[in-house]
């Protein structure tokens, strides 16, 4: 018997499932590479028609934040509400704005 | 707030942990034992209806049997991958598998005797694990959550496609309805047994509470699934194996009787009908796939480097 090499690499799948919309993730899948990634893809996320188009993506390619940086990255959009339309108050006279 | 205050504040709000927060180690641990063991129990239950394929009595219900074991083989896939976000590997997870350090439902360490089997099947085994798994789409670990909304949106086919068996038997000739009576005899204390010990004796299930892992408990589960299930088997015009069976007009439930542990305990203990067959066939379909496994990651490595010279030398 053969010893076994280490396991296929892992892919993350992304699925677009109809005309107009983005490519969603769904999940991830192991496969030696990436067109047998497409194929797996579409035997294991799309048996009944969840889509229309698939992007696989190698995990180890992925670059993410990190939750330790949330507060940095994202709290300062906190203190900056006049950028929603509700910040601005309007007579009532004023329709359609 | 310390990383633990953090972890808490969003359970408590509801909030899903995600694969990079920080959680406890036990949590952790927790989340891999379950949704391996999950994982496995799809994987090892294709065989006992993968069994019927190639005996299936029409065109039709071959088709949807093959259909119904690709989910399977799908659920375990989407599950062994959420997993993996904890930080275990696919193949430490085989590996547990292969050598009985990781369990799966003991169901299904019972064999398929008769064609009945499959409706039995699809309506009790698969109505259990839907019961079981509706509240685990509300985890509060994203990754397994997802995975169950997948998984829960295509046990609903599995399950009438089942029931469907049971009542084209029971509606059949008097050998046809007395197929699917011993079907129905033989999985119905197993699929009880399916929610797992009494509340006062199972280990993991108060910490799982807490965590919201787990919504309900084992037996308000296993109630829950008798007064579902007792009606459906009056309307096939079949009997429910169990004499101590009677609807308590004061509690609105069906009262049922005493479930034997110890034949639980037992298949779970690797003492089952089927569970040395189960792992030796689940075992050798791995070992007899490590050369296609080999050839395709060898053609990958190939073509990989063919790519990459004729870059270099453009």
């Amino acid at each position: 018997m053969s010893t076994p090499k280490t396991e296929w690499p892992l892919w993350e799948v992304f699925v677009r499932s109809r005309q107009g919309l983005s490519h969603k993730h769904v999940g991830s899948l192991h496969a030696a590479d990436a067109t047998m990634a497409i194929s797996n893809a579409r035997d294991v996320y799309t048996r009944r028609q969840e889509g229309t188009s698939i992007w696989v993506v190698k995990a180890e390619d992925i670059t993410a934040s990190t939750p330790s940086d949330k507060d940095v990255l994202f709290d300062p959009a906190n203190d900056k509400v006049y950028r929603h339309p509700t910040f601005y108050d309007l007579p009532d006279e004023v329709k359609n704005m | 707030m310390d990383l633990n205050q953090r972890f808490e504040a969003y359970i408590a709000s509801d909030q899903k942990i995600e694969a990079k927060d920080w959680m406890p180690d036990a949590y952790r641990k927790t989340l891999i034992r379950q949704i391996s063991q999950h994982a496995h129990s799809e994987i090892i239950g294709m065989q006992p209806e993968g069994n019927w394929i190639t005996r299936a009595p029409s065109l039709k219900r071959k088709s949807i049997l093959l259909a119904k074991v690709q989910d399977e083989a799908g659920h375990g896939l989407y599950l062994y991958s959420a997993a993996e976000t904890l930080g275990i590997s696919r193949d430490e997870m085989f590996d547990a598998l292969h050598t009985g350090k990781a369990k799966y439902s003991s169901i299904f360490n019972y064999p398929t005797l008769t064609w009945a089997d499959m409706g039995a099947i699809g309506w009790l085994v698969d109505g259990a694990a839907i019961m079981n798994q509706v509240p685990l789409c509300k985890c509060s670990y994203g990754p397994y959550a997802r995975a169950m909304v997948r998984v829960c949106k295509e046990e609903s086919f599995h399950q009438r496609q089942g029931f469907q068996i049971m009542l084209n038997l029971s509606n059949g000739t008097p050998e046809q309805k007395e197929m699917a009576q011993d079907a129905l005899n033989r999985w119905w204390w197993p699929s009880l047994m399916m929610f797992g010990p009494n509340d006062a004796s199972s280990k993991h299930s108060e910490q799982s509470m807490r965590w919201k892992i787990k919504r309900f408990s084992n037996d308000e589960l296993r109630q829950r699934f008798v007064d579902m299930t007792v009606p459906q088997a009056e309307l096939l015009g079949l009997t429910v194996p169990d004499l101590d069976l009677k609807w308590n007009e004061a509690t609105g439930h069906y009262d049922f009787g005493p479930i034997d542990w110890s034949e639980f305990e037992q298949v779970v203990a690797g003492n089952g009908p089927c569970n040395r067959e189960r792992i030796e066939a689940r075992v050798a379909a791995h070992e007899n796939g490590a050369w296609v496994r080999d050839a395709a990651a060898a053609y990958a490595e190939k073509s990989a480097k063919r790519a990459s010279s004729q870059t270099s030398a453009a």
